[in-house]
C-alpha cells in the first residue's frame, strides 16, 4: 500500500505506533459505513425482510404471491408497457439526435449546447415537467388552442393527456435527452477509418451500416435502451401528479398501498412490491452494465 | 490534531446543529388536563382553555381548503381572534388521507388536530378519537352526534353537478344530459373515488338518478363507465385551478362548494336533479394524540358557536345547528335565504350504506373507468 | 465525404434539430405563456401569478425549506464523501471496491422503493428527535450520493493525492491542514460540481417529501396548483430557469482535468470521459 513512499515520509508521518495502525485507519472510514449502514442499507434490509413478513411478524409468501392478483399485477404490466414504449421512442430518437450531434464539429459550440440542454432537460422531470406539459397539451394548453384554432381538434376522441398515453408522450421528454448523453460516447468511438474502410472494398452506406457501424453499436444502442427503460420504470414524481386518480403504475400502487387502510392490513405488501422494483431495476443495470462493458472493447 | 476525531468531532456537532436548527418546531409543552377534557366545564372554563391555546400557539388542519363552506373565514378568524397559527396540510385531501394521517404522524408535532371526514371513515376509526362536547352540543340532534362526544356533524349539503354554462350551452337539464356529444372530455369527480367521501357520494348520486338507491352504487358506477365511453369523462380531480383553468367545467360535487367557485368562473351554476337529492353531513372528530389539545378544542368550541355555523352558512353549507339557532334568531337570514333550493325526497345514505357503496366502488371503479 | 452525401447528412441535421428543438422548447414556451394568462380567454396578460409567489406563505416556505435542505445536503455530502474517498485512497484502497460500490447504489435502488424502506425509520427519528422538514436531509444525502460520487472521484482522479499529502504531512501538516489547504483547493471545481448537483437533486425531489408527509419546495407547487394553475406554473418555470443557470454553471466550469499517468497508483482511473459532467445526471429519481 503505502509502503511505496519513503520511510522517512513514513515515519515522520505517523507519530503513533505501528500496533494501534489498524483500528486508527478504519476508524476514518467509520462514520461513512455508519452513515450508509443506517440509511441505505437499514431500509433495504427492511424492504426485504417486510417483504417476506405478514403482519405478526411471521415469514411468509403471502406478500409475494398477492403481487399476481389482477389490480397489481395490471400495474406492473401498464409499467412495463410505458417504460418499454417510452424507452424505445427516446433511444430511437436520442440515437438521432445523438447521430446529427456526433457528426458535427467535436469542438464546436452546437455540441456544446446541445450535450448542456441535454443535461439539463434529462432532469427536468417530475412536478414541473407535467405543469409544462398541462400547459402545453392541456385542454386549455397553447398547442391545444392553436390546433383548435386551425379546426384541429386533438382531444377528439377523449382526453388522453392524464393517462398512460399522455404520461409516455411526457416520459420522452426526459428518455430523449438522456439517449444523447448515454449514447454519444459510442457514437464517438466510430472511427472514421471503417467507413474509409468500407468504400475502398466497395461497400456503400446501406453496407457499412448493416455489416460494420450497425453491430458494431448494436450493444451500446441496446443496453442504453436498458438504462432508459430503468428510468422511466422507477419514475414516481410525474406519473403522481399527472394521474391522480388509480394505481395504473407500480409506483403509483406503492404509494396508495403505502398508508391507505389496505396497505395497513398488509403491511408487507408495499415492501413486496419495492423489493419487486428493486429486483426489476438491479436486473436490467446489470445486463446494462454488461452491455456496456461489451462496447468499450471497440469503441473507446 | 487526529483527523478522525475532526471528522466525527465535525459529524456530531454537524448533527447537533440540524437538531438544534429543527429546535423551532418540537413538540410545544402539552397542557396536560386539555388532553383528556371532554367538555369545557371539564378542561376549566373558557379563559383557561384560551390561556391554554394560545401557549399552544398552533393547531393542526388537514384537508381544509379555504374555500370549502367557507372554512377560510372561519380560520381568519381564529387566527385573529386568538393569534393561533393554523398549520393546513394537504388541503386537496381526501377523508381517508386525514385517516392516514392521523395514523403516520401519530407521536409527532405534526399530525392533525382535528378532523372533518365522511360518516363511515369516523364511524370505522372511533379508536382514533378523543371525546368532546362542545358548549353547544345539545343544539345538535341527537342522530347527527355520538353520545359521548367521539365524533358528531357539523355541517352538510346535497350533491350537485356543478357547471360552467359558457361551456355549456343548453344547460344541463337532466343526469342524462352529461352522457351527450356536447359533454366530451368535460365531466369529472371532484376527488378520488377510492379515498374521498365526495366522490363516493357522487357515484351514489349518479346511482340514485339511473334507478339505482343508497343501497345500490352499482348504476352509478356503471353510469360513469358509459360516461368514459363516450369519452366525456376526465380523469382528473377537479380542484379550483381546473376549474379555473377551464380543464374541468362539469363537476360532480357538494352544492356548497359550487358557490365558491363563482368566483373564479363567472356565472357558474348547479344542477340538482330532483329525482337524485343525496344529502350528507361531515363529522368532526378530534384525535386523541393531538399535539395541541388546548388549540383544537378552542377551535371546534368557535366552530360551533353562532358565528363559526354562520360562515358555514355562507359558505353555502347547511350548519348542524341550523334549526335550534332559527329557533333562537341567530341565523344569518340572508345566508340561509340564498341557500341552493332543493326540490324532491332527499335520501341521507347511511354509514353502513357508505360503507357498502365504498366497498363496491373500490373493487369495480378501476374495470369501470380505469 | 462526396458532395450529395454530405448533402445528405445535412439535410438529415438540420431537420433532426429543427424537430427536437421544436418538442423541447415548446413546452417551456407554453408554461411561460400560461403563468402570465389573465383572468379568463380573452383577459389582458398579466403578471399576477408571479407576484402570487410572494404572496403564498406555504409556497414561501416550501421555497425556503428546499433550499436550507439543499445547503444542509450539500455541505453534508462533503463532510461526510469527500474525507471517506481520501481516506480510502491513501490508506485503504482495498475499500475502494466496496465504497464505490455503496455509493452507486441508491441509482438501482428506486427512490419510491427506498422511501418505503425508509418510513419507519423517518417514524422513528419524528418522534424522538425532531419534526422539522430539515431532516429529509439524511435521506436526500443518499439519494445525492450516486452523482456526487461521480463528480468527485473524478476530480480526485486528476490530483495526485497520495504525493501530495505525504508532502504535507512531512512537512507537519495535521490531516485537517491537509484537506482543508492541500486538497481541497486543488479539486474545487470537482467539489462545486458535486455541490451544484446535489442542490439540483434536492431542489427537484419530490418523492420523499410527498410520501413522508413534508411539505418542500415540490410539494408546495403540487398543493398550489391545485388552488391557482397559473401561480404554480409560474413557480415551476421559476425552478426551471434556477435549476438551468446551475447546470449552465456546471457545464462550463466543471470540466476534469487532464490526467498524467501515474505508475504506482493503487486505485485506477475512471474510464476517460469525453463529455463534461452534465452527463452525471443519469437516473435523477424523477
Amino acid at each position: 500500500m503505502t509502503a511505496a513512499g519513503t520511510p522517512a515520509a513514513n515515519t515522520a508521518a505517523r507519530p503513533t505506533g505501528g500496533g494501534r495502525r489498524l483500528p486508527l485507519t478504519w476508524l476514518g472510514v467509520a462514520p461513512y459505513f455508519l452513515y450508509v449502514g443506517l440509511f441505505l442499507l437499514l431500509p433495504t434490509v427492511i424492504l426485504a425482510v417486510g417483504a417476506f413478513t405478514d403482519k405478526e411478524g411471521n415469514p411468509t409468501l403471502s406478500n409475494v404471491t398477492a403481487i399476481g392478483q389482477p389490480y397489481l399485477f395490471s400495474s406492473f404490466v401498464g409499467s412495463a408497457i410505458i417504460s418499454i414504449v417510452s424507452a424505445l421512442v427516446g433511444a430511437i430518437a436520442g440515437a438521432l439526435l445523438a447521430y446529427a450531434v456526433a457528426t458535427g464539429n467535436p469542438r464546436g459550440t452546437l455540441r456544446r449546447v446541445v450535450t448542456s440542454a441535454a443535461g439539463v432537460f434529462a432532469q427536468f422531470g417530475g412536478v414541473t415537467l407535467v405543469f409544462a406539459f398541462i400547459a402545453t397539451l392541456g385542454t386549455v394548453g397553447l398547442v391545444t388552442v392553436f390546433l383548435k384554432d386551425h379546426g384541429i381538434d386533438i382531444f377528439a376522441n377523449g382526453v388522453w393527456l392524464y393517462d398512460p398515453r399522455g404520461l409516455t408522450l411526457i416520459y420522452t421528454y426526459f428518455q430523449i435527452p438522456l439517449m444523447v448523453l448515454v449514447f454519444l460516447p459510442a457514437l464517438d468511438g466510430i472511427r472514421p477509418q471503417w467507413r474509409e474502410a468500407t468504400e475502398s472494398l466497395g461497400g456503400n452506406t446501406w453496407q457499412y451500416w448493416r455489416y460494420v457501424a450497425g453491430p458494431l453499436l448494436a450493444p451500446a444502442f441496446l443496453g442504453c435502451t436498458l438504462l432508459l427503460f430503468a428510468n422511466a420504470f422507477s419514475a414516481y414524481a410525474t406519473a403522481a401528479v399527472l394521474i391522480t386518480q388509480g394505481g395504473v403504475l407500480v409506483p403509483l400502487q406503492i404509494a396508495a398501498l403505502f398508508q391507505s387502510e389496505t396497505g395497513q392490513a398488509q403491511p408487507g405488501l408495499a415492501k413486496a412490491l419495492a423489493l419487486a422494483m428493486v429486483v426489476i431495476v438491479t436486473i436490467v443495470m446489470l445486463l446494462y452494465a454488461l452491455l456496456q462493458r461489451r462496447t468499450s472493447r471497440w469503441l473507446r | 490534531m487526529n483527523w478522525h476525531r475532526i471528522n466525527r468531532l465535525g459529524l456530531v456537532v454537524a448533527v447537533a446543529a440540524l437538531v438544534a436548527a429543527a429546535c423551532g418546531g418540537t413538540t410545544p409543552t402539552t397542557s396536560a388536563n386539555w388532553k383528556t377534557a371532554a367538555s369545557l366545564s371539564a378542561g376549566g372554563g373558557m379563559d383557561a382553555l384560551v390561556a391554554a391555546a394560545k401557549a399552544e400557539g398552533q393547531l393542526n388542519i388537514i384537508a381544509t381548503p379555504p374555500d370549502w363552506a367557507n372554512y377560510g373565514a372561519s380560520i381568519e378568524a381564529f387566527k385573529a381572534k386568538y393569534g393561533i397559527k393554523v398549520n393546513s396540510a394537504n388541503p386537496a385531501g381526501g377523508s381517508q388521507d386525514e385517516i392516514d394521517a392521523v395514523n403516520n404522524l401519530a407521536g409527532t408535532s405534526s399530525a392533525p388536530d382535528v378532523l372533518d371526514v365522511g360518516l363511515k371513515y369516523a364511524l370505522a376509526n372511533t379508536a382514533l378519537f378523543t371525546p368532546y362536547k362542545v358548549q353547544t352540543w345539545d343544539d345538535i340532534p341527537a342522530a347527527q352526534k355520538e353520545a359521548t362526544g367521539l365524533w358528531w356533524q357539523d355541517y352538510g349539503g346535497f350533491m350537485g353537478i356543478g357547471y360552467d354554462p359558457s361551456k355549456v350551452p343548453g344547460g344541463i337539464n337532466s343526469v342524462a344530459d352529461l352522457l351527450g356529444p356536447n359533454f366530451r372530455s368535460k365531466v369529472a369527480l371532484a376527488g378520488d373515488p377510492l379515498k374521498s367521501n365526495q366522490a363516493v357520494n357522487g357515484i351514489l348520486m349518479a346511482s340514485l338518478a339511473n334507478g339505482g338507491s343508497a343501497d345500490d352504487v352499482s348504476k352509478g358506477v356503471d353510469w360513469f363507465h358509459q360516461l368514459k365511453v363516450a369519452g366525456n369523462y376526465v380523469p382528473v380531480i377537479a380542484t379550483a385551478a381546473t376549474i379555473k383553468a377551464g380543464q374541468t367545467p362539469v363537476v360532480f360535487e357538494w352544492d356548497y362548494l359550487s358557490s365558491s367557485h363563482g368566483k373564479d368562473v363567472a356565472g357558474w351554476k348547479i344542477f340538482e336533479p330532483s329525482n337524485a337529492v343525496l344529502g350528507n353531513y361531515y363529522t368532526q372528530a378530534i384525535n386523541k394524540g393531538a399535539p395541541h389539545p388546548a388549540a383544537v378544542r378552542l377551535w371546534e368550541e368557535f366552530l360551533f358557536s353562532n358565528d363559526g355555523q354562520n360562515n358555514w352558512l355562507k359558505g353555502g353549507a347547511r350548519p348542524v345547528r341550523m334549526d335550534a339557532m332559527q329557533t333562537a334568531g341567530t341565523l344569518d337570514a340572508t345566508a340561509a335565504a340564498a341557500l341552493p333550493k332543493v326540490s324532491g325526497t332527499p335520501v341521507f345514505p347511511t354509514a353502513a350504506q357508505q360503507t357498502a357503496a365504498g366497498a363496491y366502488i373500490s373493487a369495480h371503479w378501476k374495470a369501470a373507468v380505469g | 465525404m462526396n458532395r450529395s452525401r454530405r448533402l445528405r447528412l445535412n439535410i438529415f441535421r438540420v431537420t433532426v434539430f429543427l424537430a427536437m428543438g421544436t418538442f423541447f422548447l415548446v413546452p417551456i414556451a407554453a408554461m411561460m405563456e400560461f403563468s402570465t394568462r389573465g383572468r379568463s380567454d380573452t383577459g389582458p396578460r398579466t403578471m399576477e401569478a408571479w407576484t402570487n409567489i410572494i404572496k403564498t406563505p406555504d409556497l414561501v416556505a416550501g421555497i425556503l425549506a428546499s433550499l436550507e435542505l439543499a445547503a444542509i445536503t450539500s455541505i453534508a455530502m462533503l463532510v461526510l464523501l469527500l474525507p471517506t474517498m481520501v481516506w480510502v485512497r491513501l490508506r485503504l484502497p482495498a475499500l475502494h471496491r466496496i465504497v464505490e460500490f455503496l455509493c452507486l447504489l441508491p441509482l438501482v435502488i428506486p427512490a419510491i422503493a427506498l422511501v418505503v424502506g425508509v418510513f419507519p425509520i423517518n417514524r422513528w427519528m419524528r418522534i424522538n428527535i425532531s419534526d422539522s422538514i430539515l431532516l429529509l436531509s439524511f435521506f436526500y444525502l443518499v439519494l445525492v450520493m450516486p452523482y456526487s460520487y461521480r463528480a468527485l472521484d473524478a476530480g480526485l482522479a486528476a490530483i495526485d493525492i497520495k504525493t501530495l499529502s505525504e508532502a504535507a504531512r512531512s512537512l507537519g501538516a495535521g490531516w485537517f491542514t491537509v484537506m482543508m489547504r492541500v486538497i481541497v483547493p486543488n479539486m474545487s471545481s470537482a467539489i462545486l460540481n458535486a455541490s451544484l448537483l446535489s442542490v439540483a437533486v434536492v431542489l427537484g425531489e419530490y418523492t420523499f417529501a410527498n410520501l413522508l408527509t413534508y411539505e418542500n419546495l415540490q410539494v408546495a407547487i403540487v398543493y398550489v396548483g391545485e388552488v391557482s394553475a397559473t401561480t404554480s406554473i409560474a413557480v415551476a418555470v421559476a425552478s426551471l430557469l434556477f435549476a438551468f443557470a446551475l447546470l449552465m454553471v456546471l457545464s462550463f466550469v466543471g470540466r476534469p482535468r487532464e490526467r498524467v499517468a501515474r505508475p504506482e497508483d493503487p486505485i485506477p482511473a475512471p474510464a476517460s470521459r469525453s463529455l463534461p459532467l452534465s452527463d452525471s445526471f443519469i437516473g435523477v429519481p424523477k
